[in-house]
């Protein structure tokens, strides 16, 4: 009897474990007053809790927050709730997250005036099956990022589909500890970046249509410096030859339509298994950070980026490079596929390829300087280096675990 | 026999009056201020003799800032509270520490015709566990104001006459400007920018035990034309920009740091170029350029009415055309 009760007792602590202890759902419908009542909804949260978005259109006036650890939301899947941001007056973003624990789920976001859906400081963040667009396709005047995780550690990013954001549709940055698959970007200025961010997995996604399609990079006057082990593999990334319609001024203005993979600064990063396909400038572009910096903290240069085996079928047949006419010309109508500005750091080498891959380098003689210096030619670089890999094993299982079954 | 009834008035007509006494100036509720929960109206505090008039009870004391924070023009009402017996604490750079049990109140208005309409009233409360900020709004005949946790929208016509959906933000909102590393802080009483007058006051009333040194003093917004244009300008970025834009706080990632003892040109904006800003950097390179006001975000972003490009993005629907034109000629003089 006595051994039958603490086996009760046990059961119960496990229960308790499982679901915390007074965890509740709420509904929020749309319509009239949806403003308020699910903004009121996503403040009276506890930890726990699950706040359910049902099927309809959400017009909302307002951006978005919420601030309570351990919430879900979760709307009726990405083409049944749609939060509509097309008549915001006010906030940056459309849903703001600052708080951890958080699942994301099962919605769409829409014409937000500034980001899509931005989280800042929220740690084991998963945003899943969701949509974040806009709806009139690529335009200047669209919000920056479709989904914007920062200054987080552990994000899971499985399933969204992004379009239309004038810079990134899946935008990670100063973070660590980061998945992102099964997505899909499309009609972005960037499809997928990885910025000043460690131990990142971008895999089994689609880029496409957009003006690159994955980008890494590391940029100077940061909180948070020091990119690294990152790696893209199992991608489809197709097509990305959409014009740029970044507003000026934002590093990814200068991104060359027609870019596969990009690879800027950066350490450890490793490229391979992917689809590349039909990306009109270079199907894989690794250079250095091309402008003057100050930052002292800051390495412009890539380190130990790896090409691995990836399968590339077309591109490099309109290369938005100066001396276009003559480049492909001298190639044979179309660029090769890897193309490297020939900058290495002294005694760490920038790249890496496993034999057979096409490339060639700009020969670039130092850091900061235009391309007019260029003086084309093969690309000479090493196979990569044999052994243990001890880098990107992405967001923890804890994370999958959460959004199973 | 008759001078017993007598006695017998007098001592109601004494209670009576002690009755009205209190209810003319009512004591604070400290353990509304201090216990877990939300209250729902404003009065539950008994921060006022008269709410409608803003007549502060006893122990509630107005205050005044340097520079105040741009809010659409509004007339704001600041006071604070501090719990009979206890202290504030001077902390340099940082802000003025109040104790637990104190409360900031701060209540947005607008000329309505000939008369002054309350809007709404924010209150931040020092709980055991931190800092709360709650908004309350008030109702149209101006007798209570209601908790609207998840914020509002009202019509409001400007001082310059503009006719603006104003924002009443929700508790979130609060926290955007008001976080700092995860918790909820003050923005405002900072020894440098408060009003000679408050800290003179606090002094006087044993608050704090001396008006504390070292620090440089926000200007005051009134002599911004007379002071050099720095101080002006950057006195104005202390308060409408860095309680966001410095490390710790919402835009941190930006990398920029907009606070009065930031020294470093780069990490002011000079030269700096935008990390996330979209659409919002107009085209333009760099946050500053030296001299060229136009070619500068800062200018541009704080210039811009449009949602997603107007900063600061919350507190305010409308430009501030003297805090531009205090940038304007700080950047223009800058060499």
């Amino acid at each position: 009897m006595i051994k039958l009760n603490r086996a009760c007792l046990a059961a119960a602590g496990l229960l308790l474990v499982a679901q915390p202890a007074f965890a509740k759902t709420t509904i929020v419908t749309a319509g009239d007053g949806a403003q308020e009542r699910l903004q009121e909804a996503l403040i009276l949260a506890e930890a726990g809790d699950e706040i359910v978005l049902e099927a309809g259109r959400f017009s909302l006036t307002d951006g978005l927050s919420l601030d309570v650890d351990g919430v879900t939301v979760r709307g009726a899947g990405m083409d049944a709730t749609i939060l509509d941001f097309t008549g915001q007056q006010g906030a940056g973003e459309g849903l703001l997250v600052t708080s951890d624990k958080v699942t994301l789920r099962d919605f769409a976001v829409e014409n937000a005036k500034g980001d899509g859906i931005k989280s800042k400081g929220a740690d084991d963040i998963i945003y899943y099956r969701l949509r974040v667009t806009w709806t009139e396709g690529p335009k200047a005047s669209n919000g920056a990022y479709a989904v914007y995780p920062v200054e987080s550690t552990n994000i899971l990013i499985d399933s969204v589909v992004v379009s239309g954001a004038s810079d990134a549709g899946i935008y990670v940055g100063q973070s660590n500890a980061i998945t992102v698959r099964n997505s899909i970007a499309q009609y972005n200025v960037a499809g997928i970046e990885i910025e000043n961010s460690r131990n990142a997995v971008v895999e089994d996604n689609m880029a496409i249509h957009n003006t690159g399609g994955i980008l890494v990079f590391d940029l100077p006057d940061l909180p948070v410096m020091g990119g690294g082990d990152v790696t893209v593999r199992n991608n489809l990334v197709t097509t990305n030859n959409t014009p740029n319609f970044a507003p000026e001024g934002n590093i990814v203005a200068a991104i060359p339509k027609g870019t596969g993979i990009m690879v800027m600064a950066n350490e450890n990063v490793y490229v391979e298994d992917n689809l590349i396909s039909n990306n009109d400038t270079a199907q894989v572009l690794v250079v250095a950070y091309a402008q003057k910096f100050s930052d002292e903290r800051y390495d412009p240069y890539p380190r130990n980026v790896v090409i691995g085996r990836n399968l590339y079928t077309g591109g490099g047949t309109d290369p938005q490079l100066p001396g276009k006419d003559m480049l492909l010309a001298a190639f044979g109508g179309a660029l090769p596929d890897v193309l490297w500005d020939g900058l290495s750091k002294e005694g760490e080498p920038a790249l890496f390829a496993v034999e057979g891959t096409r490339g060639w380098s700009l020969n670039l003689p130092e850091q900061g300087i235009g391309l007019d210096k260029a003086t084309p030619g093969p690309m000479i670089v090493s196979t990569p280096p044999q052994g243990e890999r001890n880098c990107c094993t992405g967001a923890p299982e804890a994370l999958s675990a959460r959004i199973a079954g | 026999m008759k001078s017993r009834i007598v006695f017998a008035f007098s001592a109601i007509a004494l209670i009576a009056a002690a009755a009205n006494a209190r209810l003319a100036a009512p004591d604070v509720a400290d353990a509304v201020i201090l216990e877990d929960g939300l209250p729902r109206t404003l009065s539950d505090f008994g921060f006022f003799i008269d709410a409608a008039a803003q007549v502060p009870t006893i122990g509630v004391k107005s205050y005044q800032l340097n520079t105040p924070l741009y809010s659409d023009g509004a007339e704001k009402l600041r006071f604070y509270y501090v719990p009979t017996g206890q202290t504030i604490t001077p902390d340099g750079e940082n802000l003025l520490q109040l104790p637990v049990g104190s409360a900031l109140i701060k209540t947005f208005a607008f000329d309505d015709g000939d008369r002054r309409k309350l809007i709404e009233t924010r209150v931040l409360l020092h709980r055991a566990d931190g800092w709360l900020a709650l908004p309350y709004v008030w109702n149209a005949q101006q007798t209570e104001a209601r908790l609207a946790i998840a914020g509002k929208r009202l019509p409001v016509t400007t001082p310059s006459g503009e006719q603006i959906s104003y924002r009443v933000p929700n508790k979130n909102q609060c926290k955007e400007c008001h976080g700092l590393n995860g918790e909820v802080v003050p923005i405002g009483p900072k020894a440098r920018n408060l009003s000679r007058d408050a800290i003179g006051e606090m002094v006087a009333a044993g608050l704090l035990d001396g008006i504390p040194q070292g620090t440089a003093e926000v200007p005051l917004w009134s002599n911004r034309e007379q002071v050099s244009a720095e101080s002006a300008a950057r006195g104005y970025l202390d308060v409408n920009c860095a309680h966001c834009h410095r490390p710790g706080a919402t835009a941190s990632n930006s990398g920029l740091d907009l606070r009065w003892e930031q020294g470093t040109a780069s990490a002011i904006g000079i030269l700096k170029r935008p990390v996330a800003a979209g659409r919002g950097s107009g085209g333009l390179e760099f946050d500053i350029v030296p001299g060229k006001p136009d070619q500068s975000i800062l200018h541009y972003r704080m210039a811009s009415p449009e949602t997603g490009v107007a900063m600061p993005e919350l507190g305010k629907s409308t430009v501030d055309k003297d805090g531009v034109a205090a940038i304007e000629r700080w950047i223009a003089e800058m060499k």
